[in-house]
């Protein structure tokens, strides 16, 4: 459940900042949008009614608790207790109706009608334009034009939900610029229109906030933990980072039990110095984007550099500012995984568990090759997403 | 604080005898090398005020002709040091005030105290940072741009509250710089009655700084209407959108002032 107050070293403090991350530089456009999110966004989710209706979306929409999965033949091969989190199980296929749902409830509690997002994958997309269906309420969606081109079925899905997918043109046309086309589709309707963000990026109190909506799957994986192993902790919850939602929900309630080792993995795309990655902690510094202050790839100019990953949710400059202080403060580990590696952990996958994940995913699955693990081991994989939107990615992939 | 006439901006708009004219630029566009041509040209034709805009990959405040002049600089290799050396000496031939416009990351990678030293020593009178909030403002740099003489300008927006503005007018100390609409630059052509009911809203509160009206203000009519309302106003896109297509910078750029000034002083 939610609670108002922070919990430990490593959330938000009341400046919106971790560490020396976080923060809310943005235009003074936004201002009064985002400190009415800011000033009442803890107050709502707290209300007794909000949470009754999250928690009964999540349960008969959405289809939680996911299963927490103990993936024999993933264990035999790699030598210690795996457990999957099957948030692919999701109602959309994947984390992202989490966030949505959340979001959708505050919207509509702030008095909005209208609502816009960026996708990169689509699958923040689609967990929009669904909850947009559900709620009657109009959406539009930004998504890069390279993106539209490369996760099709994911942009007719939306548009088959009834909303308005716009394909960004700017830019490397990826995950960045529809970012930037939504903020400036908000500047210019301020008024009526609530921006869900979907990924633990953007001004604060954006990244706590869906941070909060996220953290229902480590909610989950202490129960499911306890009942499976009699202990609600692991020794390591892994997960992908775009910009690190579905790790930031997996790691929520394990932040501040130092013997759970939160390991992160970032997409090194071609290799992490090939000029090709999406590996932010081993090529960023820290720079403001998005409205915070986070790691971020850039030249020394400080011009965003454009990112590069096969894998659309991840191919993003940037990663939230809590997973950048996680870093910064090594409570987290960081990891790259290449293309290669993640196309070939995710055929893996689907032939030992008859799982086929998300690409993004797949980089999660691939860092057990890089891991030295014990058979007493208790891992925790958050399975963010299935990869029926990835299939022309594996198609043209071919070596399976 | 400093007295009201310090600085050239300060002394600029404390004459209210006419409507004043100020120009948006992307620095190291249409050329790498234009800057001072630009500047020199601006002189010349009579613009009262210049904002020298730092190209930035992710401008969100801008519209589509903004952000592409941004890249356009970019590719042709434009660099804040580069913009500094550009304007090395330029004060001996130009006196208008000079603002630079630019996000903030870029500032922050060159350091901010070498940033405001080499503003500073150029000739550079204030700065818009539009994703640096007031908070953070107060917080980090007050004391720093205050040091160098240099301006902190704030925006506004019809949405920003009364008690906003207020708090805006106090730690301001040249203008400010009233965007015209809830929109990103270039967005818009005329001027509507909403807008005008805005203008008369702020212009009800008798602020102690000037303002000056900004983006979606293109031609004679809208720089005529607003400056009813304000002290002056700033036209970015549209000058852009003539860079682009010019043959001839300086004498476009002559043209294109005097389209607006002429035009407006007539009536
Ligand atoms: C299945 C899946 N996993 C992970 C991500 C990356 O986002 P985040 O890092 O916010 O979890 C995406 C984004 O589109 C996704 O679709």
């Amino acid at each position: 459940m939610f609670s108002a107050t922070s919990q430990g070293n490593f959330s938000v403090d009341e400046s919106g900042y971790y560490g020396e991350f976080g923060g809310a530089f943005i235009p003074e456009m936004l201002y009064p949008n985002v400190e009415e999110l800011r000033e009442k966004y803890l107050s709502i989710i707290a209300q007794e009614a909000f949470q009754k209706e999250f928690y009964e979306l999540l349960r008969q929409y959405v289809g939680r608790p996911t299963p927490l999965y103990k993936a024999e033949g993933l264990s035999a091969r790699y030598g210690a207790k795996i457990y999957l989190k099957r948030e692919d199980l999701c109602h959309t296929g994947a984390h992202k109706i989490n966030n949505t749902i959340g979001q959708i409830l505050l919207a509509k509690a702030l008095g909005k009608n209208k609502i816009i997002a960026e996708t990169g994958a689509g699958q923040h997309g689609v967990a929009t334009a669904t909850v947009c269906a559900l709620m009657g309420m109009e959406c539009i969606v930004y998504m890069g034009k390279h993106d539209t081109e490369r996760q099709k079925p994911n942009v007719e899905r939306m548009r088959i939900l009834g909303t308005t997918v716009v394909p960004v043109t700017s830019g490397s046309q990826t995950l960045k610029d529809a970012t930037n086309e939504a903020m400036r589709h908000w500047i210019s309707h301020p008024v009526d229109t609530h921006y869900i963000i979907g990924s633990v990026v953007g001004p604060h109190p954006y990244p706590d906030m869906v941070a909060r909506f996220q953290s229902v799957i480590s909610e989950e994986i202490k129960v499911q933990l306890l009942k499976e192993e009699g202990t609600e902790n692991p020794h390591k919850v892994i997960a992908c980072v775009g910009g690190g939602s579905n790790a930031a929900g997996a790691f929520y309630h394990y932040l501040d039990a130092p013997e759970v080792e939160l390991i992160a993995v970032e997409a090194a795309g071609k290799g992490v110095n090939s000029g090709y990655s999406a590996a932010t902690t081993a090529l960023g510094k820290p720079g403001i984007l998005h409205g915070s202050r986070t790691l971020l790839m850039q030249t020394e100019d400080g011009q965003v550099v454009e990112p590069y990953s096969i894998s659309a949710g991840l191919d993003y400059p940037g990663i939230g500012p809590v997973h950048a202080h996680l870093f910064a403060s090594g409570r987290g580990k960081f990891y790259a995984v290449t293309d290669e590696d993640a196309m070939q952990a995710g055929v893996m996958l689907s032939r030992t568990e008859g799982i086929i994940p998300a690409i993004e995913t797949a980089h999660a699955i691939a860092v057990l090759n890089q891991l030295e693990l014990s058979s007493d081991e208790i891992v925790v994989i958050n399975l963010s997403g299935r990869g029926d939107k990835d299939l022309q990615t594996y198609i043209d992939w071919g070596k399976y | 604080m400093q007295t009201l006439l310090d600085n050239r901006i300060n002394r600029l708009l404390a004459d209210k005898s006419q409507n004043k004219l100020s120009i948006y630029f992307t620095a190291g566009f249409p050329a790498l090398n234009d800057t001072r041509t630009i500047l020199m040209a601006l002189q010349e034709a009579g613009a009262d005020m210049v904002e020298i805009g730092i190209p930035f990959s992710d401008p969100v405040a801008d519209g589509p002709t903004i952000q592409a002049s941004n890249q356009k600089a970019l590719e042709n290799g434009m660099t804040l040091r580069l913009l500094f050396e550009q304007l090395e000496g330029i004060r001996e031939g130009v006196d208008m005030p000079l603002i630079l416009m630019g996000y903030l990351n870029p500032v922050v990678q060159f350091g901010m105290e070498a940033f405001c030293k080499e503003a500073a020593r150029v000739g550079i009178d204030g700065l818009i940072i539009p994703d640096l909030p007031l908070a953070e403002y107060e917080r980090q740099y007050k004391g720093l741009f205050e040091s160098y003489g240099l301006k902190f300008i704030c925006l506004i927006t019809p949405q920003t509250s009364e008690a906003r503005i207020r708090q805006i007018d106090a730690l301001s100390d040249s203008f400010i710089y009233m965007v015209s609409s809830a929109a990103t630059t270039g967005a818009k052509q005329g001027v509507s009655n909403e807008q005008i009911q805005y203008f008369e809203r702020v212009n009800a509160m008798n602020l102690r700084n000037p303002k000056v009206v900004g983006f979606g203000i293109s031609d004679a009519d809208s720089f005529r209407t607003v400056g009813q309302y304000a002290e002056g106003a700033i036209i970015g896109s549209a000058f852009i959108r003539m860079l682009e297509s010019s043959t001839s910078l300086k004498a476009d750029i002559l043209r294109f002032i005097q389209s607006i000034k002429v035009n407006s002083s007539n009536l």
